[in-house]
C-alpha cells in the first residue's frame, strides 16, 4: 500500500475535503448540544480517513455534517474547493442501521434506484451497473430478492454496493459493521479492502473499534470527547506496527484516548 | 467453602460424515396440507354455522322472524336470476366509489399540506380530532337540506366518514418512516414530490393501505345505513333500500337476502381487492407478515 506516497507540500492536487475550525452544534428536547469543537482535518483522494473516538466525541455528528445533514455554526467544509451545503450524491453515507435499504425494491433496483434517481444514468445502464457492483461485493445470486431476506452481513454489502455504485468523490460509511457478529465483520472489513485495492475510492469510516481503525484505515483521527475535538492524526497500514517508542500502534490510541480519563479519575474527590 | 476441583475432559474432533441421518426435508401429507390451507378452515367453519342456522330455523318454524337458510338462499337466488340484487348493489356501489374516490383525493391533499408545513399538522390534528369520532350518518339530515334528495348527500357522507381514518392513518405513517431511510432518500438528492411518492409514500404503505382499508369499512356501512334510514334518494335505490322495502312487505327471506349481498361484497372487496394489494406490496416488501 505504499505505492505513491506523497507528502501534502508535494501534492500536486489540493485535499478532496477540507474541514477548517468546524463547530456543530444541535438541539435535543432540552439542550443544545455541542458535538464538535473547532475542528480541522484534510482528506486527500483515495484516502481511508477513518474518525476514532469515544462514544459522545461527535463522529457520527461530523460525518452528518460532511453528508450535508446538518450545517456547522462555524467554519467551514470545502468538497473539491465547493461549500458543502446539502445532502448530495457526491456523498454517499453507508449507514450501521440495516433498515437503510428500500425495503419495497430488490437488491439490484435498490443499487440502481439511487442510480437513476439521483439523476446519475439512465435506466440501463443504472442496471448493468447495479449488477457490476452487486457482483463485487458477491451478491448476484441474489440480485432480485428483498432485503427482508437478507442477513445483516448481506444487506450492509449491499448498501456499500450501492454506495460504491454511485462513485462518489467520497463515501461515507457510519459504524457500517458495528451491528454485525464478530465473524461477519471481520469477514467485512477484508472484503472493503480488497474492493478497496481494486477501486481505490476515497472513504470516510466512523468507529468507535480502535483495531477496525487500525486495520482499515491509512489516516486516523482521533477525537476526544464532549464535545470533539483533535487530538490526534497517526498513519496506520493496517499491521497495527510498532513505533518508535516500543509500543504497537493500538497500543499508542488507546493510551492517547483514555489518558483523559485516568487523569481525571485521579484528581481527589473532595 | 472448600473449591471444588475442574473437571478435565480430552478433546476431542470429530469427522463430519453426510450419509447418517434420515430425513432433513420431507414434504408433508395431503391431508395436512389441505389444514393448512386458510380457506378450507374458513369454509368449514362458515358450513357449520350454516348448518346450525337451518336446522335451528327448522326448529324455530317462523318463517317471518327467521327464515331457513334454504329459503333464504332460495331468496337470493331469485334475486340475482331476476337482475334485481346485481342492479341494486351495484348502484350502492357506484355511490361508494365516487365517494371513496373524493375522500381519498381529499385526504391526500390534506396529508400532502401536514407534511409540508407545521400548520398544516395543526389543521389535520385539529379537523381530525373534532370529526373523526362524529358518526357520518348524523350528518345525513344537514347533508340532505344541503345537498337535496340525491346522490351528492350520500357522497358527502361517505366522503366524511373515509376522509379523517385515511388522512389520520396516512399522517401517522409518514411520521413513522425510519431517520434512516429519509436520509437516504436526502442523499440521492430528492426533495419535494419525487422524495414523497418516491420515498414516503412505499414507506408509509402499511399504515396508508390500514387507512384506506377502515376507511372502506366506514364508508360501505354508512352508506348501507343512510340508505336504510333515509330511503331512496335516487331513482333505483341501492341495497339499504332493497332491505328496507322488503322488511316493509314482510318478505324476511329477502331481507335475509340483501344482508346477504351486503356482506357478500364486503368480503369481496377484503378478500379479493386489498387482501391481493396487501400481498404484491407490503407482504412482498416483508414490511408485514
Amino acid at each position: 500500500m505504499n505505492e505513491g506516497v506523497v507528502t501534502p507540500a508535494q501534492a500536486p492536487v489540493p485535499p478532496l475535503l477540507e474541514v477548517r475550525g468546524v463547530t456543530l452544534q444541535y438541539k435535543t428536547r432540552d439542550h443544545l448540544v455541542t458535538a464538535a469543537y473547532r475542528v480541522d482535518f484534510d482528506v486527500y483522494r483515495s484516502d481511508r480517513f477513518v474518525i476514532l473516538g469515544p462514544s459522545g466525541c461527535g463522529k457520527s455528528t461530523l460525518l452528518k455534517a460532511v453528508g450535508g445533514y446538518m450545517k456547522p455554526v462555524e467554519g467551514s467544509m470545502l468538497l473539491n474547493g465547493a461549500e458543502i451545503g446539502r445532502p448530495g450524491a457526491d456523498r454517499v453515507m453507508v449507514f450501521q442501521e440495516f433498515d437503510q435499504l428500500l425495503p419495497w425494491k430488490t437488491v439490484k433496483q435498490n443499487v440502481a434506484f439511487a442510480l437513476t434517481s439521483s439523476g446519475k444514468l439512465g435506466a440501463r445502464e443504472a442496471e448493468a451497473r447495479a449488477l457490476h457492483y452487486i457482483d463485487k461485493v458477491n451478491l448476484t445470486r441474489f440480485a432480485d430478492s428483498y432485503p427482508h431476506t437478507l442477513s445483516g452481513g448481506m444487506k450492509q454489502r449491499v448498501a456499500i454496493a450501492r454506495g460504491m455504485a454511485m462513485e462518489p468523490a467520497i463515501l461515507l460509511m457510519d459504524e457500517p459493521f458495528a451491528a454485525l457478529d464478530a465473524l461477519t465483520r471481520r469477514k467485512m472489513q477484508d472484503e472493503l479492502l480488497q474492493l478497496w485495492q481494486d477501486t481505490r475510492f476515497t472513504v470516510m469510516f466512523v468507529t468507535h473499534s480502535i483495531p477496525e481503525a487500525v486495520l482499515l484505515g491509512n489516516r486516523i483521527l482521533l477525537l476526544s470527547p464532549h464535545p470533539g475535538q483533535v487530538k490526534a492524526e497517526l498513519n496506520s497500514d493496517g499491521t497495527d506496527p510498532v513505533g518508535a517508542d516500543g509500543k504497537p500502534l493500538s497500543a499508542r490510541i488507546h493510551e492517547l484516548l483514555f489518558a483523559q480519563t485516568v487523569e481525571e479519575e485521579n484528581v481527589p474527590h473532595g | 467453602m472448600a473449591e471444588s476441583p475442574m473437571v478435565v475432559r480430552a478433546e476431542f474432533v470429530r469427522e463430519v460424515k453426510d450419509s447418517a441421518y434420515g430425513v432433513v426435508e420431507k414434504p408433508l401429507t395431503t391431508a395436512e396440507k389441505v389444514w393448512n390451507n386458510d380457506a378450507f378452515r374458513k369454509g368449514l367453519l362458515l358450513a357449520a354455522m350454516l348448518v346450525i342456522w337451518q336446522l335451528y330455523a327448522a326448529w324455530l318454524n317462523n318463517p317471518l322472524l327467521f327464515p331457513k337458510f334454504s329459503d333464504t338462499f332460495a331468496a337470493f337466488y331469485e334475486g340475482i336470476k331476476s337482475g334485481v340484487l346485481p342492479q341494486r348493489g351495484w348502484s350502492s356501489v357506484k355511490v361508494l366509489v365516487q365517494g371513496y374516490g373524493i375522500g381519498l383525493a381529499l385526504a391526500a391533499l390534506l396529508t400532502a399540506f401536514a407534511i409540508t408545513s407545521r400548520l398544516g399538522t395543526d389543521l389535520l390534528e385539529t379537523l381530525t380530532a373534532m370529526f373523526n369520532p362524529l358518526p357520518a350518518i348524523a350528518l345525513l339530515p344537514l347533508a340532505l337540506l344541503w345537498f337535496g334528495l340525491g346522490n351528492a348527500s350520500l357522497v358527502f357522507v361517505i366522503v366524511h366518514s373515509v376522509l379523517w381514518a385515511v388522512a389520520l392513518n396516512t399522517h401517522s405513517g409518514f411520521l413513522s418512516v425510519s431517520q434512516t431511510l429519509r436520509m437516504v432518500g436526502r442523499n440521492y438528492g430528492l426533495s419535494g414530490l419525487g422524495y414523497v411518492t418516491k420515498i414516503l409514500i412505499p414507506a408509509a404503505f402499511p399504515s396508508i393501505l390500514t387507512g384506506m382499508k377502515i376507511g372502506w369499512a366506514f364508508a360501505w356501512r354508512t352508506l348501507i345505513a343512510a340508505e336504510l334510514v333515509f330511503g331512496v334518494s335516487s331513482g333505483s335505490g341501492g341495497l339499504g333500500w332493497f332491505i328496507y322495502e322488503n322488511k316493509n312487505q314482510l318478505d324476511i327471506p329477502n331481507v335475509f337476502a340483501g344482508l346477504f349481498s351486503v356482506i357478500i361484497i364486503g368480503l369481496v372487496v377484503e378478500n379479493l381487492i386489498f387482501r391481493q394489494m396487501e400481498k404484491i406490496t407490503v407482504r412482498r416488501w416483508g414490511m408485514q407478515s
